[in-house]
This record gives structure tokens, C-alpha cells and sequence, in this order.
């Protein structure tokens, strides 16, 4: 995995989700990420990343911690790849990623 | 209001081309089939490996689909891009939908995976081949910001039909691997003007290569699959022989490794020097007779 950083977060609290179909959004691209949004039991909010800029591990916490406050969504994981997405970038993902699935039922 | 093909990513032009609602997608990004290459060169992997396959309608007619995303790696085939292209061919041999649509986006054999890819892409190839004998349409849509290029190149040339927008580009050798490899007094791929009336839509129109072309229109691309799922060309021998002549002129034509205007000239378009700013409804009257009679989509 040389080259690559895996972080992983979660997140408690916030209203679970009505039941939703996995939704894709956004293509690993430089500059871009993808965000595989699905289900879970949990009852918090994980997610998962790999990306290809090491070293910004306290900039996703802080973005992350934001998407989640923001929306307030529990019962689902989050997955993402990055190739360098800027933080804005990943913000406007997720956003899309969250109205991606409020519009798809399972 | 027109929607750019080449600007949308891979699963917009699925979802543009087929009947609304009714891609059904095998190998889904949530099952995880990711590259087992890219993590150990520290590349990110992508959820579908760059390719979404599946069945879907068009115009009511039950199609299987593949569509390839160029932002991931430039649309590169590695080991399981590969084979899901080659799974969705195969199913289609069993399954016999009305035709198989290969929405086209790639730099061609994906290099980090090296031979993995470039047996993947043969693969497809003879797949591609299978089910084309087998009489199922199969048809090529290019109109990506990337293109077709290297083996996926080929690929495109094996199906029943090629269709690409004016903007779409289709070769063997991308123009940066040609410049790199001879230099950029023979091919400068810095020069725009040159690369897209070497490699464009127009010009494998006007050669034959490309059977339809269309403007860089989602609503344009769907209507030309679904004309082209009647299109099916058997692969007989007078059809090589066909395919033959058609190269031959054109090697005829192009004796002196010309620029593409004077090969467009030689080959009988009227006012070649105008064919770039030509839009595809514009230039569809000036295709060459020669060529007209021979290719696949007539005039």
C-alpha cells in the first residue's frame, strides 16, 4: 500500500436512514474521489477512505465531522477513493452522495 | 437542449442511452470486484475497476450494456475491467439479447497491470468476435473526452458498428505516444487542429472507419443505437474482401503519408479544407462515393 493512506472514522448519533439501495457517486480521478454510499446495521456512521495524498488525516476528520454534522445520518457506511480531491470537492461528493439516495428507493 | 455526451462520466451515458430505469447492473460498485493490482503500486481502485456492465433496454429492446469510465486511469483495461467486458460478451453468446453496447472510453490496455491487460484485451476481442458470429448486433459508441485508443481501438473496429461524434477521437497510437516515439515533427500532439482531423470523428467518417456520426449529443448517440440494433453485418468473406478494398484505397490514397486534408481531397470530399469547421449534418452530403458504397452506414 505504499503510496496510499487508509483512514477510517465513525461517527455516533444522528437519525437513521429509510432502508436505500447502494448509490455511486463521483469517479477516482485526480482531483476527484468516488463515494460508495450503503446501508448498515450499525447504528453510527462509518466511514472508510483510500487516498492517494498521505498525510492529511486531520483535514478529512475535520470534513468528515462536518458532512456529518451537517446532515446527521446514521445507519449507513461510507466508502470512498480519492486521488487528491480537494476538501471542497469532498464535500459537494458526499452532499450529492446523501441526494443520490434520499431520490432511489432499494 | 442538447446534453454533451463527452462531458458526461461513464454511468451518465448509460443512463442517457438506455431506456429510463432499466440498467440492471452485474458486478454492482457495492460487491468490491476492484483491481487486485493498483493497491500494491499504491494507486486508489475504483469500486467497478472503471467499467459499469449490465442489461438494460433500448427503445423496449432488451441490450446488454458496458460503459467505461475515462477518469479513472483514461479508461485503461486492466485484469478485471477486462473481464467484466469479457463476462458480459459471453453472457450475451447465452442469453442472446438483441444486441451488446459498448459505451467506448479508453487509453487502451491499462499499464500497471501490463500483461494482465493486454491478455484481457484480447480476450474482449475474441468475445467481441464470438458474439458478432453469433449474429447479435454489437455496437461501439464513441464519444468520450478520451477516446479509443490501443487495443480498445481494435476492439471498436471488430464490432458491426462505430459510432462516434465529431468530437470523439479513435486511432491505434494515442498522438502523445506517437510524438514520443518519433518526435514531434511527425506528429505534434500539441497541435489540436492536427490530432482531431487525424484521429477525429469526421475523419474516420469520411474514411470508413466510423459507420455513423453524430454531434456530441446524449439524445443523438441513443437514437443512433437504436437504429444501429438492426444493423447486424455478418462476417463473411465478402465482407473482408469489402473491408479490404476499402483499406486498400485508402493505402492507395495515402501513398506519401499525406495530411489528412489532402487524404480527404484524394479520396473525393469536396472542399476538404472546410471539413473542419463542418458540423456532422453539414458534412454527411461530402462523405466520398468511394467510400459511401463500401462502409458500413452508407452516405
Amino acid at each position: 500500500m505504499a503510496g496510499m493512506e487508509t483512514l477510517n472514522f465513525a461517527f455516533d448519533g444522528g437519525r437513521a436512514l429509510a432502508p436505500f439501495a447502494p448509490a455511486l457517486v463521483g469517479v477516482v480521478a485526480s482531483g476527484n474521489l468516488e463515494v460508495l454510499v450503503e446501508p448498515s446495521a450499525d447504528t453510527g456512521c462509518r466511514i472508510d477512505v483510500d487516498t492517494s495524498a498521505r498525510g492529511f488525516g486531520p483535514v478529512w476528520e475535520a470534513v468528515l465531522r462536518d458532512f456529518h454534522e451537517r446532515h446527521g445520518v446514521a445507519g449507513l457506511r461510507v466508502a470512498i477513493h480519492d486521488m487528491g480531491a480537494t476538501p471542497a470537492v469532498v464535500s459537494l461528493r458526499l452532499d450529492q452522495a446523501i441526494a443520490a439516495i434520499a431520490g432511489a428507493a432499494p | 437542449m442538447t446534453h454533451s455526451f463527452a462531458e458526461m462520466s461513464a454511468r451518465e451515458r448509460l443512463a442517457a442511452v438506455v431506456d429510463a430505469g432499466s440498467f440492471h447492473e452485474w458486478l454492482p460498485p457495492s460487491e468490491r470486484v476492484t483491481s487486485p493490482h493498483l493497491a500494491q503500486l499504491g494507486v486508489p481502485a475504483a469500486f467497478d475497476d472503471g467499467v459499469a456492465i449490465g442489461r438494460a433496454a433500448v427503445g423496449g429492446r432488451t441490450v446488454f450494456v458496458a460503459a467505461q469510465e475515462g477518469g479513472f486511469m483514461g479508461g485503461g483495461v486492466g485484469e478485471v475491467h477486462g473481464a467484466k467486458l469479457v463476462g458480459l460478451l459471453r453472457r450475451a453468446l447465452r442469453d442472446r439479447p438483441d444486441a451488446v453496447l459498448v459505451l467506448a472510453e479508453s487509453g487502451g490496455v491499462r499499464l500497471h497491470e501490463a500483461n494482465a491487460g493486454l491478455i484481457a484485451v484480447s480476450e474482449v476481442m475474441r468475445a467481441l468476435l464470438d458474439v458478432r458470429a453469433a449474429g447479435i448486433a454489437t455496437v461501439m459508441l464513441i464519444g468520450g473526452a478520451n477516446g479509443c485508443f490501443g487495443g480498445m481501438g481494435i476492439v471498436a473496429r471488430c464490432a458491426d458498428t462505430v459510432v462516434m461524434s465529431d468530437i470523439a477521437r479513435h486511432a491505434m497510437s494515442g498522438p502523445e505516444v506517437i510524438e514520443s516515439a518519433h518526435g514531434a515533427g511527425e506528429f505534434d500532439s500539441r497541435d489540436r487542429a492536427l490530432v482531431w482531423r487525424t484521429t477525429g470523428g469526421k475523419h474516420r467518417w469520411l474514411c470508413g472507419d466510423c459507420d455513423v456520426l453524430v454531434d456530441d449529443d446524449a439524445d443523438a448517440f441513443r437514437a443512433a443505437a437504436i437504429t444501429a440494433l438492426d444493423a447486424h453485418r455478418p462476417m463473411t468473406l465478402e465482407e473482408l474482401q469489402q473491408e479490404s478494398a476499402l483499406l486498400q484505397a485508402r493505402a492507395d490514397a495515402d501513398g506519401d503519408n499525406a495530411d489528412a486534408f489532402v487524404l480527404w481531397s484524394r479520396l473525393g470530399v469536396p472542399d476538404a479544407r472546410a471539413v473542419p469547421d463542418l458540423d456532422a449534418d453539414a458534412l454527411r452530403p461530402r462523405r466520398p462515393a468511394s467510400v459511401a458504397a463500401l462502409a458500413h452506414g452508407g452516405a
